[in-house]
C-alpha cells in the first residue's frame, strides 16, 4: 500500500496530535529512568570524586575514605552500588560501577578481561530476559550505558594500558575519555594534550563516544563534530564547597586559587556534566540498546545457531545475517 | 521508540533512595526521550469495523480534519475484506504516520459466520510481522514501521434496541487481541432518551457476554479524573460531517436537516469530541503502550508455546533455549526430509506408470503397423496373381492369332482362285475363332 502524504495545511483544523509528546513526557516520568556507568582507571584519579560531584551526591564511595575496607585485590574486581535519585519529578535509579584494581597492579595484563566480561554478562541477562517466553514487562537494564575512562594527566601521550583498554572496551561500550586531576596542566598543555590523545585514538582505530558512524543526521554530526573536536575533556572534581565574589562554588582550595569546578574557564567539567546527562544522556542508552546490545545479541545468535527463520515461522521468507557455525557449545 | 513500562517500586529495587545537594540536570530526561521521538515520529494505526454505509470513513475524515481517499464500497462483496491506508500527517513539530483499516463488506453476506476471521487474521498477521522482525539475526526494530493496531473502533448500528449476535461474536474475538472502542454510529437517528436506555443495554450485553473492551486507563492521576468520567459515557455516540453549515456567526461541522442542524462538535448534540479528546488528545499513548506490552506479548507467549517453546520443563527447571531449539530444529529437519522422501516417491511411481502408459502405446503401434504390413502384402499377393492371370490370356490369345495368320498365309498360297472363298471362309473362320476366343 502507498503512503499519502498530508502536511499541516491539508488538515481543516487543530486536532490535537501533539498531545501525545506530554502523554509520552507523563508516562516516562511516572516509570522512571535507569542508568548505568562505569567508571575505569587506577586507584587515586579521582574517579569516585568526580562521579559524586557529577550527581551531586555520595553515588560512589571514596577509596581514600577512612571506612573503605577493601585491600588492593589481587585482579580488577567490579563493584557496583545503585542509588535512587529525583529531580523536579523524574526518578533515575543511578548505577555506579567501579573498578578497583585496574591498572594498580605491577603486572597488568589482561586487566580489562574482568570489565569485558562485565559489560557481555549484562548483555546476556538482558538476552535472557528478552528471549523467555513470559517475559518481565520492563527487563531489568543493567547493561552499562557509558563507560567513562580516566587519562592520568600527564601532559605526553596515551599510555600502551590506555590503548588497549579502549581499543577492546570501545568495540562494546560506549567510552568517554576525561583527562583526569587536569589541574595539573597549564591551558596550553592541556590542549596539547589534547591534540595528542586524539591523534593516538585515530592511529589506533579507537572510536568514543560519541561514534561517528552513530550519527543519525546532519544536524546531530554538526553537533558531534563540535563534541568530538574538544574531547577527552579536562576535568576536575570535588565535593567541597568555597565562598568566591560572594557565592557558593564547588572548588578545589589552594594555596595559589581556588580551581571553581563548575567554570569553563578553569576546566571543562561542565562540559562533560552536559553532555553525560544534560544532552546525551538518552543518547547514550539508545547507542547502548540500539547498537552495542544488538551486535552482541546478533554474535550470540550465530554462535548457538539459533536461527528462528528456519523453523518455518511463516510463509513469508525471512532475511537474515550469514549464521557463523562455530565449534563452541554455548548454552542460551 | 519502544521503552517498556513498570512500577516506580520495581525501579528501586536494590537502590537506596540519596538527595541531591544542588541541580544536577537529568530533569531533561523526558525532554530528551520526546526530542528524540518527534525525530523519529509516531506510528498509529486504527481499524475501523462496521457494516457498509454506517460512516467509518466520514468519521474518520472528521476525526483527522482532512479528506482521506474514500471509496464507496458496494454491498455485494462475497467476502469480508480489508482496506489499509497509510498518511503521513504533521502538527506543529509532531510526525504521525497514521493508518487506516478500514473492513469492507462487513455484514454484507448471507452467511456471517465467518465475517469475523479476515479481522482477526489482519491483526494477527501484523503481529506476526513484528514478532519475526524481532525474531531476526540482525534486526532494525527502532526503524521498523508498527502496523500493529492500536485502536478498534467498532461501529454499531443506531438500531436503538441491542448488539447484533454479529457484533457479539467479532468483539469476542477481537477483545484479547486489540482494544476495543465501540461507538454508535450515525446517532442522530436516536433520540437522547433512547439513547441513554441503548448505550446502558449495550454495555450490560458486552459485560454479559464477558467482552473486554478498552478502559481509558486510571493508573495516572492527570486523566484519571477525565477518563473515569469518559469510561462512563461508552459507547460514543458519534456522528460525523466534514461539510460545514453556518451556525450563528460561524461556520461549524455539521449535518443539515429540514428540522435542524445536528453539529458534530456540539457535546449536546453527540459524543463526537469525547472520542477525539480519548483516542488522540488523552490516551493514544496508552493505547500504543497497551498494544505492545498486552496484546503483542499475549500473542508471542501464544505463538511460542504453539511451536513448542517454553520457559521451564515439566519440573519446573529453567530450559534452555538452545535445547528446545535444537529439539524443534531436528523435528523440522526431519520432517523436511519425510517430505521429501515422500516427494521422491511419487515422482517414481509417476515415472513408472508413465513408462508403462508409452510401452503400451508403443506395443499398439507396433500390432497396428504389423497388421498394415500384413494387408499391404496381402493386396501385393492379389494383384501379383491378377497379373499372372493377364499375362497368360494375353499369351494365350498371342498363340492363337500367330496359329491363326499361319493358317490364313498358308490357305493363300495353296488355291489361287478358291482363295477368294477361302479367304472370305478363312476369314469368316478367323473371325469366329477369335470371336470364340473372347
Amino acid at each position: 500500500s502507498s503512503i499519502h502524504c498530508i502536511r499541516g495545511t491539508d488538515l481543516f483544523g487543530y486536532i490535537g496530535i501533539e498531545a501525545v509528546l506530554d502523554q509520552m513526557r507523563c508516562k516516562t516520568m511516572k516509570a522512571g529512568f535507569e542508568f548505568n556507568i562505569m567508571v575505569v582507571g587506577q586507584s587515586g584519579l579521582g574517579k569516585s570524586t568526580l562521579v559524586n560531584t557529577l550527581f551531586k551526591s555520595k553515588v560512589s564511595r571514596k577509596s581514600c575514605a577512612p571506612d573503605y575496607e577493601e585491600k588492593i585485590s589481587k585482579t580488577v574486581k567490579l563493584h557496583s552500588v545503585s542509588h535512587l535519585i529525583e529531580e523536579k519529578g523524574v526518578k533515575m535509579k543511578l548505577t555506579v560501577i567501579d573498578t578497583p584494581g585496574f591498572g594498580d597492579q605491577i603486572n597488568n595484563d589482561n586487566c580489562w578481561e574482568p570489565i569485558v566480561k562485565y559489560v557481555n554478562e549484562q548483555y546476556e541477562k538482558y538476552l535472557r530476559e528478552e528471549l523467555h517466553i513470559n517475559r518481565k514487562r520492563r527487563i531489568p537494564d543493567t547493561r552499562v550505558h557509558c563507560c567513562i575512562y580516566f587519562i592520568p594527566a600527564t601532559g605526553h601521550r596515551l599510555r600502551p594500558i590506555d590503548v588497549e583498554f579502549m581499543k577492546r572496551l570501545g568495540k562494546i561500550v560506549s567510552i568517554v575519555p576525561v583527562i583526569a586531576k587536569a589541574d595539573t596542566l597549564t591551558i596550553e598543555e592541556r590542549q596539547e594534550f589534547k591534540e595528542r590523545i586524539r591523534q593516538d585514538l585515530a592511529a589506533n582505530g579507537i572510536h568514543v563516544y560519541p561514534q561517528r558512524e552513530y550519527d543519525e543526521d546532519p544536524e546531530e554530526r554538526i553537533l558531534n563534530n563540535r563534541i568530538r573536536e574538544n574531547i577527552p575533556f579536562a576535568v576536575v572534581g570535588t565535593d567541597k564547597e568555597h565562598q568566591v565574589n560572594g557565592n557558593k562554588v564547588l572548588g578545589r582550595k589552594t594555596k595559589w586559587g581556588i580551581i571553581e569546578v563548575e567554570n569553563v574557564a578553569h576546566c571543562e567539567f561542565a562540559n562533560l556534566r552536559d553532555l553525560l546527562i544534560r544532552s546525551h544522556l538518552q543518547d547514550l542508552k539508545d547507542v547502548t540498546h540500539n547498537i552495542h546490545y544488538e551486535t552482541y545479541r546478533v554474535r550470540r545468535l550465530n554462535e548457538s545457531n539459533l536461527n528462528f527463520s528456519e523453523l518455518g515461522l511463516s510463509a513469508v521468507p525471512l532475511e537474515n545475517g550469514t549464521a557463523d557455525k562455530c565449534e563452541s557449545d554455548s548454552h542460551l | 521508540a519502544h521503552y517498556k513500562l513498570a512500577k516506580p517500586e520495581n525501579l528501586s529495587m536494590g537502590a537506596r533512595p540519596l538527595s541531591l545537594s544542588g541541580h544536577v540536570g537529568f530533569d531533561s530526561l523526558p525532554d530528551q526521550l520526546v526530542n528524540k521521538s518527534i525525530c523519529q515520529g509516531f506510528c498509529f494505526n486504527i481499524l475501523c469495523i462496521g457494516e457498509t454505509g454506517i460512516g467509518k470513513s466520514t468519521l474518520m475524515d472528521t476525526l483527522f480534519n482532512t479528506n482521506f481517499e474514500n471509496f464507496e464500497s458496494s454491498h455485494f462483496e462475497p467476502q469480508v475484506k480489508l482496506r489499509a491506508q497509510t498518511y503521513d500527517l504533521q502538527e506543529s513539530n509532531v510526525r504521525l504516520r497514521l493508518t487506516v483499516v478500514n473492513t469492507v463488506g462487513f455484514g454484507d453476506q448471507m452467511n456471517k459466520q465467518e465475517s469475523y476471521q479476515p479481522v482477526v487474521d489482519y491483526i494477527d498477521r501484523q503481529f506476526e510481522s513484528y514478532l519475526q522482525e524481532e525474531l531476526k539475526i540482525k534486526r532494525s526494530l527502532h526503524n521498523y514501521h508498527d502496523s500493529r493496531v492500536h485502536a478498534c473502533l467498532y461501529f454499531i448500528s443506531p438500531s436503538g434496541h441491542s448488539l447484533k449476535s454479529l457484533d457479539l461474536v467479532t468483539m469476542k474475538k477481537l477483545d484479547s487481541k486489540v482494544n476495543i472502542i465501540p461507538v454508535i454510529a450515525k446517532a442522530d437517528t436516536i433520540s437522547k432518551s433512547e439513547l441513554h436506555k441503548f448505550k446502558i443495554k449495550i454495555m450490560s450485553e458486552l459485560v454479559s457476554n464477558g467482552v473486554q473492551i478498552y478502559q481509558f486507563p486510571l493508573d495516572d492521576e492527570t486523566v484519571a479524573k477525565v477518563n473515569t468520567s469518559m469510561n462512563g459515557h461508552l459507547p460514543f455516540a458519534v456522528v460525523g460531517s466534514t461539510e460545514e453549515v453556518s451556525v450563528g456567526n460561524k461556520m461549524v461541522k455539521a449535518r443539515q436537516y429540514p428540522w435542524g442542524i445536528v453539529q458534530v462538535e456540539n457535546e449536546n448534540h453527540c459524543d463526537f469530541m469525547k472520542l477525539r479528546e480519548m483516542l488522540i488528545c488523552v490516551n493514544m499513548e496508552d493505547l500504543r503502550e497497551q498494544t505492545h506490552t498486552r496484546h503483542y506479548e499475549l500473542y508471542r507467549r501464544c505463538k511460542l508455546e504453539e511451536m513448542g517453546f517454553k520457559d521451564t520443563d515439566p519440573e519446573c527447571k529453567p530450559v534452555s533455549l538452545q535445547q528446545t531449539y535444537e529439539a524443534k530444529r531436528q523435528e523440522f529437519l526431519e520432517e523436511l526430509q519425510r517430505r521429501e522422501d515422500e516427494m521422491r516417491q511419487m515422482f517414481v511411481l509417476r515415472v513408472k506408470e508413465k513408462e508403462a502408459e508409452l510401452k503400451d502405446a508403443e506395443r499398439e503401434l507396433q500390432s497396428r503397423f504389423e497388421q498394415l504390413k500384413r494387408l499391404h502384402a496381402d493386396e501385393k499377393a492379389a494383384l501379383e496373381e491378377k497379373k499372372r492371370l493377364l499375362e497368360d490370356d494375353q499369351s494365350s490369345f498371342g498363340k492363337r492369332r500367330a496359329a491363326a495368320q499361319l493358317l490364313q498365309a498358308q490357305s493363300l498360297t495353296a488355291n489361287g482362285k478358291k482363295d477368294k472363298d477361302r479367304k472370305k471362309y478363312v476369314h469368316v473362320d478367323t473371325k469366329a475363332a477369335v470371336s470364340s476366343e473372347q
